[in-house]
């Protein structure tokens, strides 16, 4: 009765999401929810009608210092978290050369402004929680996109939650200094895009599509630290 | 998304003239870099947005070094198998175009940025090589920019270019095979002979 009753929920839970991959994914098993994705994605488009001149007049008017020291203070502050992140997933070394460009960059950087670790040779480095998940062989999951944070796969979506419970700035008590100094953030981060916007403008064929392509080959190489994998359908010079 | 300089400086490398061929691969690279900076840095039009020239640039230095036959079957992936001779000629082509006009761009954002280059592990009999480099920029994370080429007896060509992880080639791989599958491979031919069209209205 039991093993009937299995199968049945079995041949159900298959013929579901047979039948919700072709509804939703007529052509991309790794992202299923893309009706959804692509209403996120219109969505950030709207929101980007407002931020990106934002970002450009910011990008224009403020001297390249003020945006190097903008972008180093920010940075410092989220060094503290790749070091973390480094330890938890056993690269000792990284995180400890982490901690030395926090201690370096707050002190002798004056708060984190001047980057004087990366002139010391400490290199800097990018982990999130999501890349520690990944690192201790959580799955990606299936593909989303998020208004404002962008892209994210299931796992690192979980990931950027705890990154959210980590971050200073979020911790902050006093609100309106919170907001501000959030908001100077996501300025910043938006203006150190512009570049490759108009690239992305030009190269995709489909804006959504590109992004979300390129975002999935990204996270597998910085979960593998940057060595980039040999294709998987190809062989070595070769796809058939 | 990272900095396409660095892809740009990608399709860069791998100009120099004929000289070049009994160079190792990482040789050619650091070469060309080379090179190609010390134009960059002095040419005041390509840094103030003057795409046209940057697209000159490289289509007078780089092309000769780059395999776009093989660049544009890692894009189609399993798919190339099913173009004729006579589309397959067309098809790398049309992608040559829409790589070299949009990439070209990516050099008009060059901003004192320098190389890295780290050591290359091959051995002289290999055929198939990954070279890789880093762009550093000040204040910002060094992006990764990495070559596979591989040994044709005119010498070493490239036929993929990685940026922080992301193969520009085969970024297009499922939009092209999504075509492919809705409209055959003459559809592909189209879209991208449409996108080439939109990208430069004025050429043929």
């Amino acid at each position: 009765m039991n093993n009937q009753l299995a199968k049945r929920i079995g041949v159900v839970v298959l013929a579901v999401s047979v039948m919700s991959a072709c509804a939703t994914t007529a052509n991309n098993p790794k992202d299923p929810y893309e009706s959804f994705n692509r209403a996120m994605f219109a969505v950030n488009e709207g929101i980007d009608v407002v931020l990106k001149p934002v970002a450009q007049g910011y990008d224009a008017a403020a001297p390249l210092p003020v945006k190097a020291g903008v972008g180093n203070f920010f940075g410092n502050l989220y060094d503290v978290w790749t070091a973390v992140n480094n330890f938890l997933q056993g690269k000792g070394q990284q995180g400890a050369s982490d901690v030395g460009r926090v201690l370096v960059n707050t002190t002798i950087g004056i708060g984190g402004i001047f980057d004087v670790a990366s002139e010391m040779g400490l290199e800097k480095h990018s982990e999130d929680f999501g890349q520690t998940l990944g690192k201790w062989g959580v799955a990606d999951g299936p593909y989303f996109f998020w208004p404002l944070i962008g892209s994210r796969t299931t796992r690192d979506t979980f990931g950027w939650v705890v990154d959210s419970f980590a971050d200073p700035v979020m911790g902050m008590n006093d609100i309106g200094a919170r907001n501000s100094l959030a908001g100077v953030r996501l300025i910043d981060l938006r203006a150190s895009r512009l570049p490759t916007d108009k690239i992305v403008e030009q190269a995709a064929f489909d804006k959504y599509n590109y992004i979300r392509d390129a975002y999935l080959q990204n996270r597998r190489s910085a979960i593998s630290d940057g060595i980039p994998a040999k294709d998987g359908e190809c062989q070595q010079s070769r796809c058939f | 998304m990272k900095s396409f300089f660095a892809a740009v400086l990608g399709l860069f490398l791998l100009c120099a003239p004929a000289l070049a061929q009994e160079e190792s691969p990482d040789a050619l690279i650091k070469k060309v870099t080379d090179d190609v900076l010390i134009i960059v840095r002095q040419d005041k039009d390509i840094q103030s947005g003057n795409t046209a020239k940057a697209i000159e640039l490289v289509e007078a230095k780089v092309l000769p070094f780059f395999n776009f036959q093989h660049m544009t079957a890692l894009a189609m992936g399993r798919d190339w198998t099913k173009a004729s001779a006579e589309q397959k000629k067309r098809l790398s082509d049309e992608f040559r175009t829409l790589l070299v006009r949009t990439y070209s761009n990516a050099l008009t954002s060059y901003k004192n940025q320098t190389v890295r280059y780290k050591p290359t592990k091959m051995q002289s009999t290999d055929t198939d090589v990954l070279v890789r480099t880093e762009i550093v920029q000040p204040g910002n994370r060094p992006i990764a920019l990495d070559y596979f080429l591989e040994k044709h007896s005119d010498g070493w060509k490239v036929y993929d270019v990685v940026v922080a992880g992301v193969s520009l080639v085969s970024n297009y791989r499922d939009t092209f095979n999504q075509e492919v599958r809705a409209n055959g491979v003459d559809g592909l031919i189209q879209m991208l002979a449409n996108k080439n069209k939109q990208l430069d209205p004025g050429k043929k």
